[in-house]
């Protein structure tokens, strides 16, 4: 009908552009491994979905405490322990976005807890949204006007496309990190990017936004990292420092020694305090992706107070924030749970590491997440550019049969780096996985080594590789 | 979507370039015509001067360069607002006249990085939003908070008719709940929905298990009059982001909604905070019992286009909120007519069990247009406030349903950013599956609802005072004009405040619905229960009688 098709295009340039960045690699992997996904007895040659960074390894963690506590999910005693004022009661007192007072305590109490009791939230200044996602994209809202821009160093999360650019009309610059310093961020790359965004594309900038531990490099930021962004914030005087800390809860080092919060340095120095953001979640934490929990933290009261208006736009039931705070409220499950987890993962993340290393593949030396950044470089073809890695991404996942999310998707600079998931499985898929891309790359060598060219030529093409790689960054810029 | 993934692929990389060279094409061509102006300007100056100085014109040549340099200045200025976003006055619905003494376009030099005044520039929406505090919504629910009326412990406290929260059968859903709740969630758990398989990050939108039970609800509260298919919805975390979501996907910043006033006061916030699209009242009245015409939205419509404003569509509530009307069958053919000739949206925002006053009334607008034939459907959308309608304040679920795809598909990618805890959607689907309850429900809603529609009339009746005869919804509204001291909206927020102080009653002041004509008052009674009706009459009758006094 032609009439519905004139409907269809009153539609916002929201809806019909393609900023959402849905028809990326990261989402198509994706659409392949619904379309053919993995099981042990049913589809034993399905997909292997890598690219999805979820903690399953503790469920029955979680699964247990819940059998044991019954009354979490009980209105009925609920009631009886709150005394005359009921949850229900206070329910109708409190305006919807507020938050359970009960439920931010908890939370607060345990962010401190994951710190090492080091630094302590104020639950007044949680506010409480539908999600990370949520979380960040009011943050977005609140900091930034449609044409602003937000630095982000690479490689980033491809969803952030979507969740800082989409609806609220801002821009992301990317700050280059190269592998060169483990994709560390430098003084100067931050005053690269500033002065890109500022002189070349004459955007007005807002702030940065860092995740730590970082998706999807699974690192954690040293000191002088933070220090290095909270001098770049108070040099620019301006600026606003988001920290995404979705991944804390997930850093394996050694039990006993904690990684550092931007919280620690913004106590250090107190007239930072309303330039600096913290959001977390209990997706990646606690592993419950489902619950749609997410938090921002903010000194500054105007962002506070807008971002607490801005959350009835993705309420989380209270019934939801009742269990939970139950669930955090118990001091002792809340540790044994954290160091648990923290022990599984480590294991878990070894296994990869082996297992990769025995295929001859190196992977960053990560202490966080439930991912690691693996380098591939020596697999691409001989052209060794984006074109190589979007060959090998796809081999990999049509052939191989793994989904896992190639360094372009992520905004990476240098190709050939792919971001692996393996909190999200079993051992026995992780293990599949591996035998799978042994093969592959045992495949691949020998098709190599039939091909081998005598070495003259082979040192000017890697010569000429790297000569390209790193005009890469200024290429793309430039686009 | 690309029919292969290589192009669209190899474009990902550098996409984030892409949209940017945009803007940065768009900042440097204006830079570039500013220079090319002043350029051009001054080349013509000397030469003209000279000409004009040639023949001894001294005045002309003074009056060329100030001319050029008024026109330059004319086109600086012309340029700014397109090239600077547009910025978004918070929508509260206490930014009354009176009330907002900051002018609305110093929120964005008072931020900027330039005044100096604050440290770390926000965004003018943060800016907009920390105004409103002082409206009378918030205000007067701050009062509550501080001292809530309970007929036992604190009979003098302050009684909350402001807030549209519906409690009516809130004991039913409480008990409910407590028999219900743990069984459902441990269910859940031996089934492949249990915690273990709660991989919801590709379906944002809600379950479909919810979704099926909600169009199954639906469909019985209807009477099977009208089927509902679960695959033409969205579920998003609360009525609001359901409105905003809709708002994303039909216009674009500076586009305009024309929504019938007087209206919900939160609708502002929904529309406008965030997504920047403008909200154009059109004006009911109290002669025509605040019906709407569509020669009234037609008049609305012509005066925006004429200021070169686009509007996308057109919002109803119904059962309407604040005045409880619905809306007439003929009302909505003509509309109809009227969406399709001009190429727009129609919105309904609706309630089921809450509107249903008079019994058999089939009161929902999608119902009556899903049997409609010749009509593009395509273009009508209902949001239904589950939540609400269910006496749920605490879990919050609002519904989008449409039959134009391409509007479902981008709303299920916005539900991204409200979407609903799965451990609420688990309960609700028990719960609405269970028919033995529903039935009750529906029941004892319908005899509640009328019992507290007539308990309000037959009060107001003994004031002396006017009310709207509505059909359905949680709320009253009354005229109090006759009583006001000076008819204006200063008059009316006198009046709101003396109810509140003396007679401890916060109603929400018609002027906060942008309803023109000052002295109207919406009551929300579904958060009363039947005794403390008399509580509330007694208190209006005191504050007027001593208003005659005075």
């Amino acid at each position: 009908m032609s009439a519905t098709a004139e409907a269809s295009k009153l539609l916002s340039r929201r809806v019909t552009c393609n900023s959402h960045g849905q028809e990326s690699s990261y989402f198509l992997g994706w659409l392949e491994y619904e379309r053919n996904p993995y099981h042990p007895l049913s589809n034993p040659s399905g997909i292997i979905q890598m690219g999805l960074a979820e903690n399953q390894l503790s469920l029955d963690l979680l699964e247990t405490w819940l059998a044991d506590h019954p009354e979490s999910t009980d209105f009925k005693k609920a009631a009886d322990e709150a005394g005359s004022s009921s949850l229900f009661r206070d329910l109708a007192l409190f305006q919807d976005y507020h938050g359970l007072p009960a439920f931010k305590q908890a939370l607060a109490d345990y962010m401190s807890e994951l710190r090492g009791n080091k630094v302590s939230f104020d639950p007044k200044k949680l506010v409480i949204t539908a999600g990370a996602t949520s979380a960040n994209e009011i943050l977005a809202f609140c900091l930034a006007d449609p044409g602003d821009a937000f630095l982000i160093p690479t490689p980033y999360y491809p969803g952030f496309d979507r969740d800082l650019k989409w609806r609220t009309g801002a821009n992301i610059v990317p700050i280059h990190c190269s592998s060169s310093n483990g994709f560390r961020i430098t003084r100067h790359a931050l005053e690269q990017a500033y002065k890109h965004a500022v002189v070349k594309r004459k955007l007005r900038v807002k702030g940065v936004l860092v995740t730590n531990p970082s998706n999807p490099l699974g690192t954690t930021m040293s000191p002088d990292e933070l220090r290095t962004l909270a001098d770049f914030i108070e040099d620019k005087k301006s600026l606003h420092l988001i920290c995404d800390e979705i991944y804390y809860g997930t850093s394996f080092l050694s039990p006993g020694s904690f990684i550092s919060s931007i919280k620690q340095v913004v106590d250090g120095r107190p007239h930072l305090s309303d330039h600096v953001h913290i959001v977390c979640s209990l997706s990646k934490d606690l592993g419950l992706p489902g619950f749609r929990v997410g938090a921002i933290y903010s000194d500054n009261e105007l962002v506070a107070a807008a971002a607490t208006k801005m959350s009835s736009f993705g309420l989380v039931s209270s019934q939801t924030q009742h269990l939970l705070s139950a669930m955090l409220g118990d001091g002792d499950f809340r540790r044994s749970y954290t160091a648990e987890n923290k022990r599984r993962l480590r294991e878990r993340q070894r296994r990869l590491v082996e297992g990769l290393r025995n295929t001859g593949i190196e992977c960053l030396e990560s202490n966080a997440g439930l991912f690691c950044w693996v380098d591939m470089r020596h697999l691409l073809a001989k052209t060794g550019c984006f074109q190589a890695e979007m060959e090998l991404w796809k081999k990999i996942v049509y052939d191989v049969g793994l989904n896992i999310s190639p360094g372009s998707s992520c905004h990476c600079s240098e190709p050939g780096w792919f971001r692996l998931c393996f909190a999200n499985m079993t051992e026995a898929t992780l293990d599949l996985a591996m035998h799978r891309l042994r093969d592959f790359v045992e495949r691949d060598e020998a098709i190599r080594r039939s091909h081998r060219r005598p070495p003259g030529p082979a040192i000017i093409a890697r010569w000429v590789r790297r000569l390209s790689s790193k005009r890469r960054p200024l290429m793309q810029l430039s686009r | 979507m690309s029919p292969s993934p290589s192009p669209s692929l190899s474009r990902i990389p550098f996409g984030a370039g892409g949209d940017d060279r945009e803007v940065h094409d768009d900042t440097s061509s204006s830079r570039s015509d500013l220079g090319v102006g002043g350029g051009t300007a001054m080349r013509l100056v000397v030469p003209l001067q000279g000409v004009v100085q040639g023949r001894g014109g001294l005045v002309l040549g003074s009056v060329i360069p100030c001319a050029l340099f008024y026109f330059f200045q004319l086109y600086l200025r012309r340029k700014k607002p397109s090239s600077s976003p547009p910025t978004s006055p918070f929508p509260s619905s206490g930014d009354l006249p009176s009330l907002s003494v900051i002018p609305r376009t110093t929120s964005r030099s008072f931020f900027s990085p330039r005044s100096g005044s604050l440290p770390a520039p926000v965004s003018s929406h943060t800016a907009a939003a920390n105004k409103s505090d002082a409206c009378p919504l918030s205000a007067g629910h701050r009062r509550f908070v501080d001292d809530p009326y309970h007929p036992t412990s604190n009979p003098d406290g302050v009684i909350q008719l402001g807030l549209g929260n519906n409690q009516l059968l809130l004991d039913l859903v409480r008990d409910w709940l407590e028999r219900n709740v743990n069984a459902s969630l441990l269910k859940g758990r031996n089934e492949d929905m249990g915690l273990g398989g709660m991989e919801t990050y590709l379906q944002y939108d809600g379950l479909m298990d919810l979704k099926i039970a909600v169009a199954d609800f639906m469909g019985q509260v209807l009477q099977g009059s009208v089927s509902f298919s679960p695959s033409q919805m969205v579920l998003t975390a609360g009525a609001a982001s359901a409105i905003e979501t809709l708002c994303f996907c039909l216009a674009d910043p500076g586009q305009a909604i024309l929504v019938p006033s007087p209206y919900d006061s939160e609708y502002e916030m929904n529309i406008k905070w965030r997504t920047s699209v403008d909200v154009i009242a059109v004006p009911c009245r109290s002669t025509d019992s605040f019906n709407i015409s569509v020669a009234a939205i037609e008049r609305a419509y012509n005066q925006a286009k004429k200021r070169g404003v686009k509007v996308r569509a057109i919002l109803f509530s119904n059962p309407s909120n604040p005045v409880g009307n619905l809306l007439k069958r003929e009302t909505l053919y003509d509309l109809l007519e009227f969406i399709t000739e001009k190429n727009i949206h129609l919105i309904f925002d609706e309630l089921l069990v809450g509107s249903v006053h008079e019994e058999n009334n089939t009161c929902m607008n999608i119902a009556k247009i899903l049997d409609a034939e010749d009509f593009d459907k395509s273009r009508v959308h209902m949001i239904y406030r589950l939540s609400e309608d269910l006496s749920l304040p605490h879990i919050h679920v609002g519904v989008i349903y449409s039959l134009n795809d391409s509007i479902l598909a981008s709303a299920a990618k916005f539900a991204r950013f409200s979407s609903i805890s799965v451990l609420s959607q688990r309960v609700l689907v028990t719960m609405l599956s269970d028919k033995r309850f529903i039935l009750e429900f529906l029941h004892l809603s319908r005899a509640r609802l009328i019992n507290m529609h007539r308990l309000f009339a037959r009060g107001f009746k003994d004031l002396n005072i006017d009310c709207v005869n509505g059909d359905g919804g949680f709320r009253c509204w009354v005229d109090l004009s006759k009583f006001l001291r000076s008819y204006s909206v200063k008059g009316e927020l006198e009046m709101w405040e003396k109810l509140l102080d003396s007679a401890k009653v916060n109603m929400m002041p018609g002027s906060s619905c942008r309803c023109i004509e000052p002295g109207w008052f919406r009551l929300c009674f579904a958060a009363l229960s039947e005794n403390d009706v008399d509580v509330v009459m007694g208190r209006i009758r005191r504050a007027i009688d001593e208003g005659h006094k005075i």
